[in-house]
Formats: structure tokens, C-alpha cells, sequence
């Protein structure tokens, strides 16, 4: 199988403290992958790595067919070439519509001249009901995204990124503070968008990384310290004593 | 789904037919043309109010709508008047120095008609030489052309440095702050080519026209009207679209736009130079009815006031900008030109040229805790309890 | 106006015969017969032949002599036309004088003008008399008196001064006057010295000087004129002139022509008029008027005159090159003695590298002092805006109420000292109860709202700057510092430093250790520090936040306060004075990075010497020095966005 994403030998330290510590990680391209650790194990900061916000120290973070080098391109060209990112905590454009939340988030050119022209054409609205469709939000489109529930917002924001079109989503702790339907559905959304793209959920609460039933990476120390199934890590005696132990 | 623009906000339509009613209106009370009611010094007044709502909206789109507090785009503003200014002067000088010099015996040669125009000009600085950025002052097409690319040119470039290095919040207004600051400290200066503090005076007679101040002030205004309504309308067509999805989103959450594969540094320098360019218009246009301009027109407090019109007014509503300007800068105007009746206190007699400003400072900190949205938010409660109502019935 | 007369009389009579007595008393030759030796050149009193009898009456080492010169030359010197004897002459009144004797101190008796005739020396012979008196001026028994004329000397040097100088220094007792004199001596003689040796010696003694008298002194030797010639002469050239080099060809024409050996040029002015001068029938030869505004056609109708004669002819670029390869230009000293002039121009090519050196000395003393004078407007934004992140833009006018508070202590406590004492801590009062205050009224409910607080703080700002102008007025007040920080610690001519400013060097050094001590060692600075980095943990460990943020607002407060005090000292205690720095202390803060008093410090440090620095290069104008400085900070900005100090990671947030 062919690579996505491969992170070699990345180290940063901030002040000092090495956040991540000769990290290496790869991913292919239909892939759905959980990452857990403990608190401070660097899973933020490899996200921040991988989307550009924070550069390394060292190491190499390669990208797609090509093999280019992500640490050399701004936030926003890794967003354009394939790179879609969910915070932690839901970030959407309370000011604004569900339906303009998706519009703005629309595969289209990106160049502030092109956007200075654009109206929406009835295929863009087409896809906009489609995707609401497809996290739920059908009959909130025209509510501001302010008024909407926890959940739903992390939803939105979701949807924002599968209207990216992305090839790869690194989603950070999606489940936090959702109802135990609310975690069903996310789930639901995030296996079906593996099916044609690399997902990489970070994640604290383990019923719901088993409810994903995939990959499972241990983080320790800014380090990678098991990878395997779910059972496979949780019978690991290292993860235990660092993570599962307490 | 597809409607037309202005059918999506109406209420550009409303405010293009206030203004054009508003025109209308002291049109025909004016002394040039209509029945006097209104004098020509306060239809400057008005003209120039006009300029600065024009400057608001500017203010507003850079502010309200993309969330970049820039203290600093009455240096625009007064670079658009500079311009403008050089040809105003420049040209009357030439009229006045032909005139005179046609007296004498021999007709000038057109290095003596320039030398005598440098001497009336910058005598006052004691130089006679044209400095290099008089180049184009004697023509109109090329100096109308300068006011809006040298205030944009600067723009871009003190923009592309500073969100480059994403400066932003509250460095980026101190940063804007310290530009404007410059550029004042810079004109001062009697070899800025500027004539320093003199700056350019003169500028409310056009050059060949031979009309008077009444009619010539209702031009002005006219021109003030159709400007602002021009900008109006461009700064209302920018944020409707996705563009101003775009600028709300770096307003709201600037992380998010960058992660969904904007270059946020762009579209905030693109809504930067455009401002600029429509700050330096509203200048070109206020100066000339304003008469005079000097460096002191740009330091720093004007852009503070800029942003205390805007936030009176209500942010992230272009007809707030509108009010909050022409309500705050008329108020100012009256009070400060001693037209207000003193308040006696018995004890103490209230004077508003000395109070004013101590009462627009108070109540600017309680806009900024209690009506946070400004006078557009009244508006817009009034309009929704108004819609309530109508679908309530 | 009688009973004034009388005393004056009186009190003439007194002094005389107190003279006579002393005089009676100190039995000395006497100067009459001297006098009468010379009595016929004294009494032609001409400036040719008197120089004789001047030296003879001062240098005859009688104590009369300066009496008798001093009396000369206010003209009192009086000859009885009778014997040819001098007195001193004195009107009684009308036309009887009364005569005393120059020896004896006695009154001769009471003469009729007619039998006397009164010497009226003119201005050039006093200048001699005055000349001959500096010896004695010299060795004056009051050393006020010998520090005068040794200062008059300084003033205004001249040769004839140095031998009366030379022989007042072996007598002089007071060791401070003595090296005053020697430093003169020396000065004197590089200037009016009899022989090049002697010259060049004095200048070699004085070698590495810094004094600002000797730089004066130098500099007259080496002046030299400009001149123009067929061939150089044989004189002390300071250097060959090449026009369009060392000389502007312009500049060298024209010196041709004020030396007469060229003829003027014919500037388009002179043109014109000659012009105008000869219109003829609307024509000027035989070109039309109406046509003249062409430079081409002017030129054509001016050769057309010159032709006739009727105008000197042009001067062509040709004739000008050709005038200016026929002559040489140089500068030629004005002293004749080349070995003088090169030891002179060498010396003081040393003085000037000293110079240069002390003077960046200087300038890091200002730079130094203008840094602490932005630290210290900028410490207590850096506590309200680093440590809380709140932009205070109303802090210049906590400033500006510091600096009110202590003009208002003054007009209650006169003594400079003693109110200033008591200013300090009264200002930090009131600023820091305003500090609460606004911190309890406004910003409290704007924490989450960063870039409101920085408007509602400025129109709180607007409110303090109008309401000091209605109470105190438009005008400067003074805040006078007490006596004792007056003047400057002087280095040497060239380096020095007012006491004001070393006081606020050290007033920031104190606030330096004051604040470190503050967050370091009590227990507001270790509540402020847990709230700056987490508010939430800290509320959980029981600290109020509340309560923090408004002691640490208040403490930024006050602080700016004392800053008030303390610029107040120098600057004019207007409304506008806290504005004047606000700019400047954002940038510090900024420019030094955001949360570290060691930022704020470094920040003080580089826009203190980078705007002593472009002062230095730009000395004539501090506007521009103020722009580019700005422009430097905006282009820094760029390198290090969070400043000199910046923290670093996730802690600084984005």
C-alpha cells in the first residue's frame, strides 16, 4: 500500500522540553487511524506539525504521490493540497449560516480575486445539501451556526472539512462533551469518510476508539510507543504502565 | 435562488435613496442654487461629513468586517488630500504667477514661470526648488491617478510586511498607529518637499473656475454624495459574497479560514489596500473642502476618533459606519464650535468647548461596556421586533 | 541734590586722605619725576610716540603706576599748565578744580580750569594704558580680580598680552589661578608666540587636549582665505582647489570675478532687463517681443545687442573653461609659518579623534539616559499589558497625573526637596487609587475583549487629557527640581551629564529592582504570575483573580505615576505630556517582547540608543531621527513579531 503521509524522525522542543522526540508515522490513503496518549504526549503538536503551524527542529514529513515536503509550504497551501484539520474545540463561523459555513468550505479556488467574483451556482448549493445531508444538519442550513448545539457544531465543522475534499483528516477529539447518540453518529460520519480518504483521530476516550475498530498508535513522550489493533496495544505491557495502568 | 444583488440588501437600496434624497434636500435649500436656508459654509460642513462617512465605511470594512483594528487610515486619507492638494496648488500658483509675470516686458520663459511658481510655493519653507515629487503636480489626470496608488502603494507594502509577519490584534493596531505616526513626523519636516507644518492651504479654489464658493461647495458635495454612495454600494457588493464569508471567518477565527486553505495573509492585505485606497478618495475629496491640509491632519488621535465613530456607530454594519461618523462628527462639530448653549450648574457653568471632549470620552467607554454593537444595533433591535411583530400579526 | 553732593564730597575727602596716610605711611620714590621725563610725549598724547612713556610708567615697579595709568585712562589726569606737573584733577564745582598729588596722596589745592589742561587719551592709547594694566590686573592682591583678567584675556586674546601674563605666573601664590595662567601662557603663545619653535612647542605641550579653548585656539591659526591666481604663489598653501573637485566650478568662476580676472557672467536676470532695456518698436534687434518667452530667441537677440555694443557680450561656457584652466584656486593659511601651521593642523587632527571619541561616550551617556527615561514611562504599561494583556491607552495620562500631582505638591510645599520627597509617593497614591478605579469600572468587564479595552481605556484617555486642561489650563506648569540636582557631573569639555538625568538613570534602576523584587519575593507576585499563566488553575488554588488583576493594574498605575514625577522634572508639565510618550512606550513594550520586564528593558535600551544613533548622523533634525527610528521598529517587528525577549511554544498562544 502506498504511503499518504510519512512522518520520519521529527523532533521539537519548545524552551527545553522536547514536545515531540524523533517521531515517525505513516499513513496511507484510505485509512482510518486513532492516535491516544496521555496527557502531553504530543498529539496537538503533531497535528500542528503536519498542518504547518509549528515547524520541527528536525525530521522529514513527505506527502502524497509526489513526495513533497510539507515543512516548506504555509498552512494554507497544505490545506489546499489535501490537508484538512478538525480542533479540538468546535471552530466554525458562529456569524454565519450553516449553509455559508459550507460554502466558504467549498473545493473551489481559494485566490482572494477569484473569491471577490464568486457566486454560488446550483450545483455548489447542491453539494452544500448534500453534505448537510450527510452530517445531519439538513434542517439547520439557514440557522446561524451560533445557535447550534455542542454536537452539532462539531458536525458543521466535520462537514466544513469533507466539503474540502480533503485526502487526509486529522480530527482532534471529536467526541468530547456528544451524548452517546451524538458519539454514534460521529462515529458513523467518520467511517464513512474513511472509506475514500486517510482519517487520524486523535482521541482520549476509548470506548469510542473501539467503536472506530482500526489502527490504533500509542503516543508516549512525543514518541511512538505501540501501533496495532486496539487489543493489540492494550495487551502491551508499556501502555499500560504509561497510559491504561492509571 | 439566484437574485439580484441589491434585491438581497435592501437595505443599500434604502440608504442609497436617504443619500440621494439627503442631496436633494440641501440642494435646493442651498445659497448656490436653492433658497439659502443653508448656508455655503455649512454645506462644506455637510460635504465634508459626507467624506468622513465615507472613510467610516472604509473603516468599517477593515474593522467590523475582517476584525483589523487599523489605527492608522487617516494616513491614507490625508496622503488622498496630499495629492490632490499638490495639483490644486500647483496649478492655481501657475495661473496667479502667469498673470503676473504677463505684466511684465519680456514673456517668461517657462523655466522663470517654474521658478517663480517654486518660490511661491516653498517660500514659506525657504527653498524655491520643485522637490522630485512634484513631478506630476501639473496634471490633473496623472495627480487624480496618485491619489489612490501612492496611499495604496503604502498600503501594500506596510501591509505585506506587517501580516507577513502575522502581527495581529492588538500589535497590529499599535504597529498601524506607529505608521501613521511616521508619515506625520516625516511631513512635518520642512524638507519633506510638503512645506512641513505650513502643509498646502489654498485648496477650495479650483484652478480656471471662476463660480462661486456657494456653487462650487455644492459641487463638492455632490461629489461627496456620489462618492460614499459609490463606496457604499462597493464595500456592500465585497462583504455579500463569499469574500466577506471569508473576512468574517479571519475576524472570528482566523485559525480556521488559514486550515480551510486561505491565504489569510492575502485577503487581509487585499481588504487593507482597498480601504486605503477608498480612505485616500474620501481624503481627495474632504480637503478641498476643507481648504487647508497640514501634517497635523494625521497624527494618530484622527484614526482613534476614526475607530470611536465606527464603534458609536455599530461595527460589522456599514450604515452604522454611516451614522456613527456623520452623528459624532456633526455633535462635535457643534458642540466644539461653541453653537451649544452652556449648562449652569449654579454652582459651575458647564462651557461645552471645554467638556466636550470629557463627555465623548465617557460616553465612548459606555458605548464600549453597555451597547457594544452601537447606535446600527438599536437599528437592527428596532428592525427585528419590528419583523417580529409583522409576522406575529 | 545738595545733601548727595556734600557726601560725595565728603566721602572723596575721606578716601584721599586715607590714600595719603597709606601713602605717607609706605615711603616710596616717587613718580612725578618719571612722569615729568615724559611729561612732553604725555601731553602730545598721540598713539605713535606714546608707547615709550606707557612702558616706562608700568614697567617702573612703583605701586603708584597702576594709579596713575588707571587714572589716565579715565581721563582725571590733570597738568598744571604752570610747572607741566600732573594730578589727579577732580571738579569741585563750576570751573575750580581741586588737584591731588599721584606721590603724597595730597591735596595740592583748589585750581581754576584755565590754569590746567586735561589729557584725553584717545581710544587707541587706552587700549595701550589698558594693555599695560593687565600686569597689574594680574598681580592684583584680590584673586577676583586676577580671575577676571585672566578671563578677559581668554575673551579676547592678543599678543600684547602675553609678556604681562608670562611675568605674573612666578608670583602667583593661589595654585588653581597659577594653572590657569600657564594654560593661558600656553594658549597665548601658539597664537602670538615670537618664534615658529616657540609655537610649535606650545602646540606640542597642549597635544591631546580636549579643551574647547584650545580647539578655539587652533582653529584661528589655521584659517585660510580663498584665493584665485595665473600661478600659485609662494606662500603656506593649505591645499590646490580642482574645479568641479574641492571647488564647484561656479564657486571658482566666481571668485575670478570678485578678484577681477574674469568678467562677470551675464545671469538670465541681467539679460532680461538688458532686454527690456532695449525694446524698439516691439522688437529687441531684430526679434519680436512676443516671441522672447524662448530661450533660444533671448539668447539670439542679447548676441544681436552685444554685437552693436550696446550690452557687455556673453560669457560662453567656453570662455568660462577657458578662464578657469588659466588660473589656479587654493586656500592659503592666513599665518605665514608652514611648520606652525602643520603642527597645528596635525594637533588638532588628534584633538579631533579624541574628540570623536569622547563624544560617543557622550552620546552613550544621552542614549543611556533617554532609555531610562522610556523604561520608566514604559514599566507600567509593561505590567498592565505584558503581565495582563490589556492595552492601557489611557497610561500616558497616569503620567501626565503623576507629573500634576507633584507641580500640585509643590505650590503647598515650597522647599523643592522636601516636596519632591513627598511628591513621589503622593503620585503613585493617586495614580493607583485611578488604577483601581478604571481596572473595578471598565476593564474588568472587557477582559475577554482585548481590542475594546484599548478603545474604552482611550476615551477614557480623551476624558483626563480635557478635564486637566479645564483645571489646570492650557499652558506649561513647572516642576522645579530641588537645587541639588542642578548642573552636570562635567567629564571634560566634551562629556557630561546633567544630575536629573543620572537621577532617573538611578530612579530606573530602582523600579528595575523594585518590580523584580515585587514578582519574584512576595505573594502578589507569585498570585500574578499564576494568573497570567493559568486563571483558571489559579482561581481553583484559592487566589481571587479579581483581586489580583486590580492590585496588579494599580501597582502598573502608580508606577506610571512616579514616572510622571520624574519626567515632569525635565519635560513641561502640560495635558499633552503623557501622550508625548505613549507611542514611544508601546513600542518599547513591543519592540522588548510582551510579559518580560527584561524585554521591556531591552526594548527601553534599543529605541534609546537606536534614536541617540540617528540623531547622531542626522544631528539637525530629530523629526526625521523620530521616522526612521519608527520605520526601523516596524522592519524589526518584522524579524522577531514578538519581540527582543519572546516566549516561545504553546504557552505563547496564538
Amino acid at each position: 500500500m502506498s504511503m499518504l503521509l510519512e512522518v520520519s524522525g521529527v523532533s521539537v522542543s519548545f524552551d527545553g522540553f522536547k514536545a515531540i522526540n524523533n517521531l515517525s508515522f505513516n499513513i496511507g490513503s484510505a485509512e482510518l487511524r486513532a492516535i491516544i496518549g496521555p496527557n502531553g504526549a504530543g498529539k496537538t503538536t503533531f497535528m500542528d506539525i503536519v498542518t504547518g503551524k509549528t515547524r520541527p527542529d528536525e525530521g522529514r514529513v513527505i506527502w502524497g504521490e509526489k513526495s513533497v515536503s510539507l515543512l516548506k509550504m504555509s498552512e494554507a497551501q497544505i490545506a489546499q493540497s489535501g490537508v484538512g484539520r478538525k480542533f479540538q474545540k468546535p471552530t466554525v463561523f458562529e456569524d454565519q449560516t450553516v449553509q455559508e459555513n459550507l460554502l466558504v468550505a467549498l473545493k473551489k479556488p481559494r485566490g482572494w480575486l477569484a473569491v471577490l467574483g464568486y457566486r454560488p451556482t446550483v450545483e455548489d448549493l447542491g453539494r452544500v445539501d448534500a453534505l448537510a445531508e450527510e452530517i445531519g444538519l439538513t434542517d439547520q442550513l439557514s440557522r446561524l451556526a451560533g445557535e447550534l448545539s455542542h454536537g452539532q457544531k462539531q458536525w458543521l465543522e466535520i462537514g466544513m472539512l469533507l466539503a474540502q475534499e480533503p485526502r487526509l483528516l486529522l480530527v482532534d477529539e471529536p467526541a468530547a462533551g456528544m451524548t452517546v447518540t451524538e458519539r454514534q453518529h460521529t462515529t458513523d460520519i467518520l467511517v464513512e469518510a474513511a472509506k475514500t480518504r486517510a482519517v487520524v483521530v486523535v482521541e482520549h476516550d476509548m470506548e469510542f476508539v473501539r467503536r472506530l475498530n482500526c489502527k490504533v498508535t500509542v503516543l508516549h513522550e512525543g514518541s511512538v510507543l505501540a501501533e496495532g489493533s486496539l487489543d493489540h496495544v492494550t495487551a502491551n505491557q508499556d501502555v499500560i504502565d504509561v497510559y491504561l495502568g492509571r | 435562488m439566484q437574485r439580484s444583488f441589491i434585491a438581497r440588501n435592501p437595505s443599500v437600496l434604502i440608504f442609497l435613496s436617504l443619500l440621494a434624497l439627503f442631496t436633494l434636500v440641501v440642494t435646493v435649500l442651498s445659497e448656490g442654487v436653492g433658497s439659502g436656508l443653508i448656508s455655503t459654509s455649512f454645506i462644506k460642513t455637510l460635504g465634508k461629513t459626507l467624506c468622513l462617512c465615507l472613510i467610516a465605511v472604509a473603516m468599517d470594512l477593515i474593522w467590523g468586517f475582517a476584525g483589523i483594528l487599523s489605527l492608522g487610515h487617516f494616513a491614507f486619507f490625508g496622503l488622498g488630500g496630499y495629492m490632490i492638494g499638490m495639483w490644486l496648488m500647483y496649478e492655481r500658483t501657475r495661473l496667479i504667477v502667469v498673470d503676473s509675470l504677463s505684466q511684465t516686458e519680456i514673456p517668461p520663459t517657462e523655466a522663470e514661470v517654474v521658478d517663480a511658481i517654486g518660490t511661491q510655493i516653498f517660500g514659506v519653507v525657504g527653498s524655491s526648488e520643485f522637490p522630485l515629487i512634484w513631478g506630476f503636480a501639473d496634471s490633473l489626470t496623472l495627480q487624480l491617478m496618485l491619489v489612490v496608488l501612492v496611499p495604496g502603494l503604502l498600503a501594500l507594502v506596510f501591509g505585506w510586511l506587517a501580516f507577513r509577519s502575522r502581527v495581529t490584534g492588538v500589535y497590529l493596531s499599535i504597529l498601524t498607529q506607529a505608521m501613521t505616526l511616521a508619515l506625520a513626523l516625516y511631513l512635518f519636516q520642512n524638507d519633506s518637499g510638503l512645506r512641513g507644518n505650513n502643509g498646502l492651504s489654498g485648496l477650495q479654489n479650483l484652478p480656471g473656475v471662476t463660480a462661486s464658493q456657494d456653487l462650487v461647495s455644492l459641487w463638492f458635495l455632490w461629489a461627496s454624495a456620489f462618492a460614499l454612495g459609490a463606496g457604499y454600494l462597493l464595500a456592500a457588493w465585497v462583504v455579500s459574497g463569499k469574500f466577506g464569508s471569508v473576512i468574517r471567518g479571519i475576524r472570528d477565527n482566523e485559525a480556521r479560514v488559514r486550515f480551510l486553505g486561505y491565504s489569510v495573509e492575502a485577503y487581509k492585505l487585499a481588504i487593507f489596500t482597498l480601504t486605503a485606497c477608498i480612505a485616500a478618495i474620501a481624503g481627495a475629496l474632504y480637503y478641498p473642502q476643507a481648504g487647508i491640509i497640514n501634517p497635523a491632519e494625521i497624527a494618530p488621535i484622527a484614526s482613534i476618533y476614526l475607530a470611536v465613530w465606527v464603534a458609536i456607530g455599530g461595527r460589522g454594519r456599514l450604515y452604522g459606519a454611516v451614522i456613527g461618523a456623520a452623528f459624532v462628527s456633526l455633535l462635535s462639530t457643534w458642540f466644539t464650535g461653541g453653537q451649544a448653549p452652556d449648562l449652569p450648574l449654579g454652582f459651575y457653568t458647564v462651557k461645552w468647548v471645554d467638556w466636550w471632549l470629557v463627555l465623548l470620552g465617557l460616553s465612548f467607554v459606555a458605548v464600549t461596556l453597555f451597547a457594544p454593537k452601537g447606535i446600527g444595533g438599536l437599528i437592527d433591535l428596532i428592525a427585528q421586533r419590528a419583523s417580529k411583530k409583522e409576522t406575529g400579526q | 541734590m545738595r545733601h548727595i553732593y556734600v557726601a560725595i564730597w565728603a566721602f572723596a575727602a575721606l578716601l584721599i586722605s586715607c590714600v595719603s596716610l597709606s601713602a605717607e605711611t609706605a615711603d616710596h620714590p616717587a613718580i612725578q619725576p618719571l612722569l615729568q621725563e615724559h611729561q612732553a610725549v604725555i601731553a602730545k598724547s598721540s598713539r605713535k610716540t606714546i608707547g615709550p612713556a606707557i612702558d616706562a610708567i608700568a614697567g617702573s615697579g612703583l605701586p603708584q603706576a597702576q594709579k596713575v595709568l588707571q587714572v589716565w585712562a579715565a581721563k582725571n589726569m590733570w597738568m598744571r599748565k604752570s610747572d607741566g606737573v600732573f594730578f589727579i584733577g577732580e571738579k569741585v564745582e563750576g570751573k575750580t578744580y581741586r588737584l591731588t598729588d599721584f606721590d603724597s596722596g595730597a591735596v595740592v589745592g583748589e585750581f581754576q580750569k584755565g590754569d590746567l589742561k586735561q589729557l584725553k587719551p584717545n581710544s587707541g592709547i587706552r587700549a595701550l594704558i589698558g594693555t599695560a594694566l593687565v600686569q597689574f590686573q594680574l598681580s592684583d592682591p584680590d584673586p577676583v580680580a586676577r580671575a577676571d583678567a585672566l578671563q578677559s584675556i581668554a575673551r579676547d586674546p592678543s599678543a600684547d598680552q602675553l609678556t604681562p601674563l608670562r611675568g605674573s605666573i612666578a608670583s602667583e601664590a593661589d595654585p588653581a589661578l597659577k594653572a590657569q595662567k600657564l594654560r593661558l601662557e600656553r594658549l597665548l603663545t601658539i597664537r602670538f608666540g615670537a618664534s615658529d619653535a616657540e609655537r610649535i612647542s606650545a602646540i606640542e605641550d597642549m597635544a591631546g587636549d580636549l579643551g574647547v579653548d584650545l580647539r578655539a585656539t587652533l582653529n584661528p591659526v589655521l584659517a585660510t582665505t580663498r584665493e584665485a591666481a595665473t600661478t600659485l604663489p609662494s606662500a603656506n598653501i593649505a591645499g590646490v582647489l580642482i574645479p568641479g573637485e574641492g571647488i564647484s566650478r561656479d564657486e571658482a568662476y566666481a571668485l575670478l570675478v570678485a578678484n577681477d580676472l574674469a568678467p562677470a557672467q551675464i545671469s538670465s536676470d541681467d539679460m532680461r532687463t538688458a532686454l527690456a532695456a532695449h525694446i524698439d518698436g516691439g522688437r529687441v534687434a531684430d526679434v519680436p517681443v512676443a516671441q522672447l518667452n524662448d530661450p533660444a530667441m533671448r539668447a539670439r537677440a542679447y548676441a544681436s545687442l552685444a554685437a552693436e555694443g550696446k550690452v557687455p557680450p556673453l560669457v560662453s561656457d567656453a570662455d568660462v573653461a577657458a578662464s578657469l584652466s588659466a588660473h589656479v584656486f587654493y586656500d592659503r593659511y592666513l599665518d605665514p609659518a608652514a611648520p606652525v601651521t602643520e603642527a597645528a593642523a596635525k594637533a588638532l587632527k588628534d584633538i579631533e579623534l579624541k574628540v570623536g571619541v569622547n563624544q560617543a561616550l557622550d552620546l552613550g551617556l544621552d542614549a543611556l539616559s533617554l532609555a531610562s527615561i522610556y523604561f520608566l514611562a514604559a514599566i507600567g504599561l509593561a505590567i498592565t499589558f505584558g503581565v495582563m494583556g490589556v492595552i492601557n491607552m489611557a497610561h500616558g495620562e497616569f503620567i501626565m497625573m503623576g507629573a500634576y500631582t507633584g507641580y500640585v505638591v509643590q505650590q503647598f510645599v515650597p522647599d523643592h526637596t522636601l516636596s519632591i520627597i513627598l511628591a513621589i509617593p503622593l503620585a503613585f497614591a493617586v495614580t493607583f487609587a485611578a488604577g483601581v478605579a478604571m481596572e473595578r469600572l471598565v476593564i474588568r468587564h472587557l477582559y475577554s475583549r482585548p481590542l475594546e479595552t484599548l478603545l474604552a481605556t482611550f476615551g477614557i484617555s480623551i476624558a483626563l487629557q480635557q478635564l486637566a486642561k479645564n483645571i489646570f489650563g492650557t499652558q506649561a506648569r513647572p516642576l522645579t527640581a530641588p537645587g541639588w540636582l542642578d548642573g552636570a557631573w562635567v567629564m571634560n569639555d566634551v562629556v557630561s551629564i546633567s544630575y536629573i538625568r543620572i537621577a532617573i538613570f538611578v530612579l530606573a534602576l530602582i523600579f528595575l529592582c523594585v518590580f523584580l523584587f515585587i514578582m519574584k519575593r512576595t505573594r502578589l507576585g507569585l498570585d500574578t504570575r499564576a494568573v497570567t499563566q493559568n486563571p483558571g488553575m489559579a482561581a481553583q488554588m484559592g487566589i481571587n483573580p479579581g483581586r489580583v488583576n486590580m492590585l496588579t493594574f494599580g501597582l502598573g498605575s502608580g508606577i506610571a505615576g512616579i514616572a510622571g514625577v520624574a519626567i515632569g522634572l525635565f519635560a513641561k508639565v502640560t495635558s499633552e505630556l503623557g501622550s508625548d510618550y505613549i507611542v514611544q512606550s508601546f513600542m518599547t513594550v513591543v519592540v522588548g517582547g510582551v510579559g518580560n520586564i527584561w524585554g521591556t528593558l531591552a526594548g527601553a535600551a534599543m529605541i534609546g540608543f537606536l534614536q541617540k544613533g540617528i540623531e547622531w548622523m542626522n544631528p539637525s533634525n530629530t523629526l526625521a531621527a523620530q521616522t526612521y527610528m519608527i520605520i526601523f521598529i516596524i522592519i524589526f517587528i518584522q524579524f522577531r513579531p514578538r519581540g527582543i525577549i519572546a516566549l516561545k511554544g504553546r504557552a505563547a498562544g496564538d
